[in-house]
């Protein structure tokens, strides 16, 4: 094969065997976790196929840190990630109806007011 | 660098006649309505997962052959700073491969039968990768006309449904912008430069005029059409709308430099519409096919890739540990 590209003038092709990948023959997944900034909370920004969890690491600094700020990378195990099923994801919707959580829930302005004006209380 | 939402005939018949459970699909319809994504562990029509598989697939193989052709320059780049430029642009086009194959996995594919697909022809990439870069103008017109085309089909494609496929649009999104900016520096050095320099330009332009119409696809009155992928969000415009888009983008920042398309019927309407001359839609499917210049050569060399790695896989390999299709 002649081409424009050296680098591909130099593969000896004739070497190869005609066939194609195995199936079932691929890398474990690992979820990955990047840390932008010392004291920011650990993302969760993708996966990278590999053996090991070393070579996890070094795969997800190549694809998760390659610009940008970083200061460190976790990665995990996919079948060691549990999570919910997203068909029950009706268990949070009540969530939100929690306003006696938020502290805008609690008002106390027009009580004291009222309380100033009954009582006549000077400022 | 590249994904088609174009239908195949056959395709576009049967999604019409699968039946799904309706209750759910229902459910799946209006989640997509609200604007909402929709989660790999979610329930999905067979033909949604299909297509979405289908077209990520093909997306993830234009950006692993889609460095071929600028690979081809990395040895002769024409100083230090382009060769910095260019290597990271072709290792961020190997990692948007890497992003938009673990995507397709979510659906339940795993990478080597998309990786056998693409071997056996099975599946598709971007056509315009199997034309060569003759020159280093040839790198320029890529980085900046190609990537720039890419960014407008990726940036509709990334409001669509499927969560995975649009968080991995974004961060590609976000990196192809240094590919569109350092490849418009390119462009501009070499149409300021010298004489032979501002030749080389106009004649990668004139070689890439065409693959560029080509790139989004036949026209709209010549491609399959499914109403049911625009509902759910699959594809989000006609091809006809994103190639407009990308004229009124791109053509006039040409233009201003005083470079010229090899088309004298490339003109703007008053209505907003590009017109352009017919850029030869048999050729499109002869390429599309394996007729082009560069198909055997790229299919060749990614054949290598696999096969000549094939030993360091297998080493690495670590028989009790099973593969699990990734999260998210």
């Amino acid at each position: 094969m002649s081409s424009l590209d050296p680098r591909v003038n130099r593969l000896d092709f004739k070497k190869l065997a005609d066939g194609n990948t195995h199936t079932n023959s691929h890398l474990i997944t690992w979820e990955v976790f990047h840390q932008e900034k010392r004291g920011k909370q650990v993302v969760h920004v993708g996966i990278v196929h590999a053996s090991t969890p070393e070579m996890a690491l070094i795969l997800a600094k190549e694809q998760y840190a390659r610009r940008g700020k970083t200061t460190n990378l976790w990665v995990a195990k996919t079948s060691d990630v549990y999570t919910f099923n997203t068909e029950d994801e009706d268990i949070f919707e009540t969530t939100p109806e929690k306003t006696f959580r938020d502290p805008a829930f609690y008002k106390v302005r027009d009580r004291i007011e009222k309380f100033q004006n009954k009582n006549k209380v000077a400022l | 660098m590249y994904g088609s939402t174009n239908l195949s005939e056959e395709d576009a018949k049967r999604m019409n006649t699968t039946v799904e459970d309706s209750d759910k699909l229902e459910a799946f319809e209006s989640r997509i309505a609200r604007g909402e994504k929709i989660e790999p562990s979610d329930w999905m029509p067979v033909e949604y997962r299909k297509q979405l598989i289908r077209m990520i697939e093909q997306h993830a193989h234009s950006e692993i052959v889609g460095a071929l052709p600028e690979g081809t320059w990395i040895t002769r780049a024409p100083n230090f700073r382009r060769k910095l430029a260019l290597i990271a642009k072709v290792q961020d086009e190997i990692g948007h491969g890497q992003l938009l194959y673990s995507a397709a996995e979510t659906l339940g594919k795993t990478r080597e039968e998309m990786m056998n697909d693409l071997l056996s022809g099975k599946s598709k990439y971007s056509n315009v990768f199997n034309y060569p870069a003759n020159t280093w103008a040839d790198i320029a017109v890529i980085g900046f006309l190609v990537d720039g085309a890419a960014i407008v089909n990726q940036t509709i494609n990334s409001k669509g449904s499927y969560g995975p496929y649009c968080r991995a649009l974004e961060r590609i999104c976000y990196e192809e912008s240094f590919h569109l900016k350092q490849g418009h520096d390119n462009v501009v050095y070499l149409a300021t430069g010298t004489k032979h320099q501002r030749a080389i330009l106009q004649d990668a332009i004139n070689r890439w005029y065409r693959p560029l119409l080509h790139f989004f696809g036949p026209p709209d009155k010549m491609s399959a059409h499914s109403e049911k992928l625009m509902k759910w969000k699959v594809k989000l415009a006609s091809n006809d709308d994103m190639r407009n888009q990308f004229l009124d983008m791109y053509v006039p920042k040409i233009w201003e430099l005083d470079i010229a398309f090899p088309d004298p019927n490339l003109k703007k309407n008053s209505d907003g519409i590009w017109e352009f001359s017919d850029p030869d839609w048999d050729e499109f499917k002869r390429v599309i096919n394996g007729g082009g210049p560069c198909n055997a050569e790229r299919i060749a060399v990614r054949k290598f890739a696999e096969e000549a790695g094939r030993w360091v896989r297998q080493a690495l390999m670590n028989p009790s540990e099973k593969y699990q299709i990734p999260l998210a």
